[in-house]
């Protein structure tokens, strides 16, 4: 095994691992003010590409004025979704909610192959295609830009939680709901305020991936459940565990692409996920808590 | 009418009605769908008995189905074993493995065990995918040969018809009396409060994963069923889209009604063929169904119907179906 080809795989498992990280927090935060995974967190990364497809190319907006259009729309997407789909839900069981997530799901893909079509199509690189290397390896600005771009939304994130009122608000819904409520807060309004910052950070993951990978409306499926993944071994924190495990995640399932098979590349996550939830379900670095009755 | 409410009463006709039914319509394009249907019906019951009983997710049963169809395919195809032997000892290697799996997966609950098993669902799915050796990849296995019995062999709509439904309707007898027995009122406990299940003695744990077990076993059969009708089978029958088509039935139809899911499976058996000029468009159906009657008639049909229907008649009471 040569060193370059490790580093190699490693670096471009990085960029990767950052838009799970991103796809997971989002994930973590709907979980820790509402207790809801939600299904539907992959549609808002494809909303995210083929919108911003949409202003570049039948639009003819420039990349700047597309991307931020996208993910307002994006992020009203999300919120007409809390709001037309989980809080009408009259019987909010794990159940129904799970298959609630799933029908919004379903019905946001079905949607967008029905506005736009069925092919990939591909965004323009944010700054060139020229490689860098770094020694030994080659890696492409776009690379440069995820990481970039997650890093500063983990550190707006993380100053939104502790340093605002809001965010301190919604950090107390995810104690304790009914505690939250009784000291003032508005919950529904928090819950929808989650479902809105997700589908936010989701639509960026999914625009700032789009130039490597293509996009088209069924990317969400396989981004969503493995953001889930990296959310699932950070515990579903919603701050650096989550980072670290899509990294983990992004860079095994390169390494794991690059040295076993690539045909089982996706098979490596939901191994991972299935590993994880039955060894450690609280996550790598969680500590095991005990069932309430 | 009272007799009507006795189960075996209502059971019989309902297999009269299923028996008859080919002589009504007299056979044609639409025999090929309620052989669909039936094979629809077992997964729906299969499903049901574990979410609709026990109160346990699983978005994986369609890589239970196809474990079985290619369990069946490969063996009866590669190796050139009998059907009729294939059909069984896929189903026991089915539900071993789902015994063995479940054990580990079934502890988990609710979202954590929806995306377990999502896992589980996807992983079959792509060593179907991958194994192009044995399974031919994912331009399917073709080949396989029809059932026969007694002299008869299996090929055509009419006699898969009744080969599949009589399997179905042997579930749905099974799949009864589980519900009605002692065991089916240990799982409905567990659904309700799985603490309070194991303080009243009851082994929720060992329960949950028979009830997966046997959920599986149930797909198999359905999956090798599926694989001798159709002669032909391919991955994309057995993806994460099969497994959610799958829970819309069983919660269209209703949780924890047999009969339920037979509704529910008829139902959406039927849809693709009402909405054909629909072609592609039919997911966003599906969509905007599971979505309306989560939201208003979590109960699914067997109690929202006649819920709605006492509603507009101004009766009050509540049904308990």
């Amino acid at each position: 095994m040569q060193f370059d080809q490790l580093l190699q795989y490693s670096l471009s498992g990085l960029s990767t691992g950052a838009i799970y990280a991103l796809i997971g927090i989002g994930f973590s935060i709907i979980y820790n003010a509402t207790g809801i995974i939600n299904f539907a967190q992959g549609e808002f990364v494809m909303l995210g590409g083929m919108l911003t497809l949409f202003f570049l190319e039948t639009l003819q907006l420039p990349l700047w004025a597309a991307i931020p259009c996208a993910v307002g729309v994006s992020t009203a997407c999300g919120f007409l979704f809390e709001r037309l789909a989980i809080r009408p839900l009259r019987q909010p069981t794990p159940i129904n909610l799970v298959i609630i997530t799933i029908a919004g799901s379903i019905l946001i893909r079905g949607i967008a192959m029905l506005v736009w079509d069925k092919d990939t199509h591909a965004i323009p690189p944010f700054s060139g295609e020229e490689p860098i290397a770094i020694a030994g390896a080659t890696i492409l600005p776009q690379h440069l830009w995820i990481l970039g771009i997650t890093l500063i939304i983990v550190a707006i994130n993380r100053f939104y939680f502790y340093h605002t009122i809001s965010g301190k608000a919604m950090r107390a819904c995810a104690y304790n709901r009914r505690a939250a409520g009784l000291v003032g807060i508005d919950v529904k309004r928090m819950v929808l305020f989650s479902f809105m910052i997700s589908s936010a950070m989701g639509s960026v993951a999914g625009i700032i991936v789009a130039p490597l990978t293509m996009t088209s409306y069924d990317v969400g499926i396989m981004l969503g459940l493995k953001g889930f993944c990296a959310a699932i071994i950070g515990g579903m924190s919603s701050g650096l565990a989550t980072v670290v495990g899509g990294l983990v995640l992004g860079v095994l399932e390169s390494l794991g692409a690059g040295l076993v098979s690539s045909g089982y590349k996706d098979a490596i996550a939901f191994i991972i996920l299935l590993l994880i939830l039955i060894i450690r379900p609280q996550g790598l670095f969680g500590k095991a808590e005990s069932e309430r009755v | 009418m009272s007799f009507l409410k006795r189960p075996i009463v209502l059971f019989l006709l309902f297999a009269a009605f299923v028996l008859l039914f080919p002589l009504l319509l007299g056979g044609g394009y639409l025999m090929n769908v309620l052989v669909f249907m039936g094979v629809n019906t077992m997964l729906a019951i299969a499903l049901n008995l574990l979410l609709g009983y026990a109160g346990q997710i699983s978005l994986g049963h369609a890589g239970f189905f196809g474990l079985g169809a290619y369990l069946s395919g490969v063996l009866t195809v590669t190796y050139s074993w009998n059907p009729w032997l294939a059909m069984p000892l896929a189903a026991v290697v089915v539900g071993l493995a789902a015994f063995l799996i479940g054990f580990p997966i079934l502890k988990l609950k609710g979202h954590y065990l929806a995306m377990a098993t999502l896992g589980l669902g996807i992983i079959i799915y792509i060593v179907f995918n991958e194994t192009v050796e044995l399974t031919g990849g994912p331009s399917g296995l073709s080949g396989i040969p029809s059932l026969d019995l007694f002299g008869i062999t299996f090929d055509s709509d009419l006699e898969n018809y009744y080969l599949i439904w009589s399997f179905v309707l042997v579930t749905m007898l099974l799949a009864l009396n589980l519900a009605n027995s002692r065991v089916g009122r240990a799982l409905r406990s567990v659904h309700d409060s799985e603490v309070a299940a194991r303080v009243m003695g009851v082994n929720a744990r060992l329960l949950k994963v028979q009830v997966f077990a046997l959920s599986a076993v149930i797909c198999s059969v359905a999956g090798s069923l599926y694989a001798h009708t159709m002669t032909f089978i391919a991955p994309a029958s057995f993806g994460f889209n099969f497994s959610v088509e799958l829970l819309t039935m069983v919660v269209v139809g209703g949780l924890g009604s047999i009969y339920g899911s037979f509704l529910g499976a008829a139902l959406l058996t039927m849809l693709p063929e009402l909405l054909r000029e629909a072609k592609d468009y039919d997911i966003i159906v599906y969509g905007v169904i599971l979505m309306l009657m989560v939201i208003f008639m979590p109960g699914g049909l067997v109690r929202g119907v006649p819920d709605l229907f006492r509603k507009l008649t101004g009766k009050k009471g509540r049904s308990n179906a």
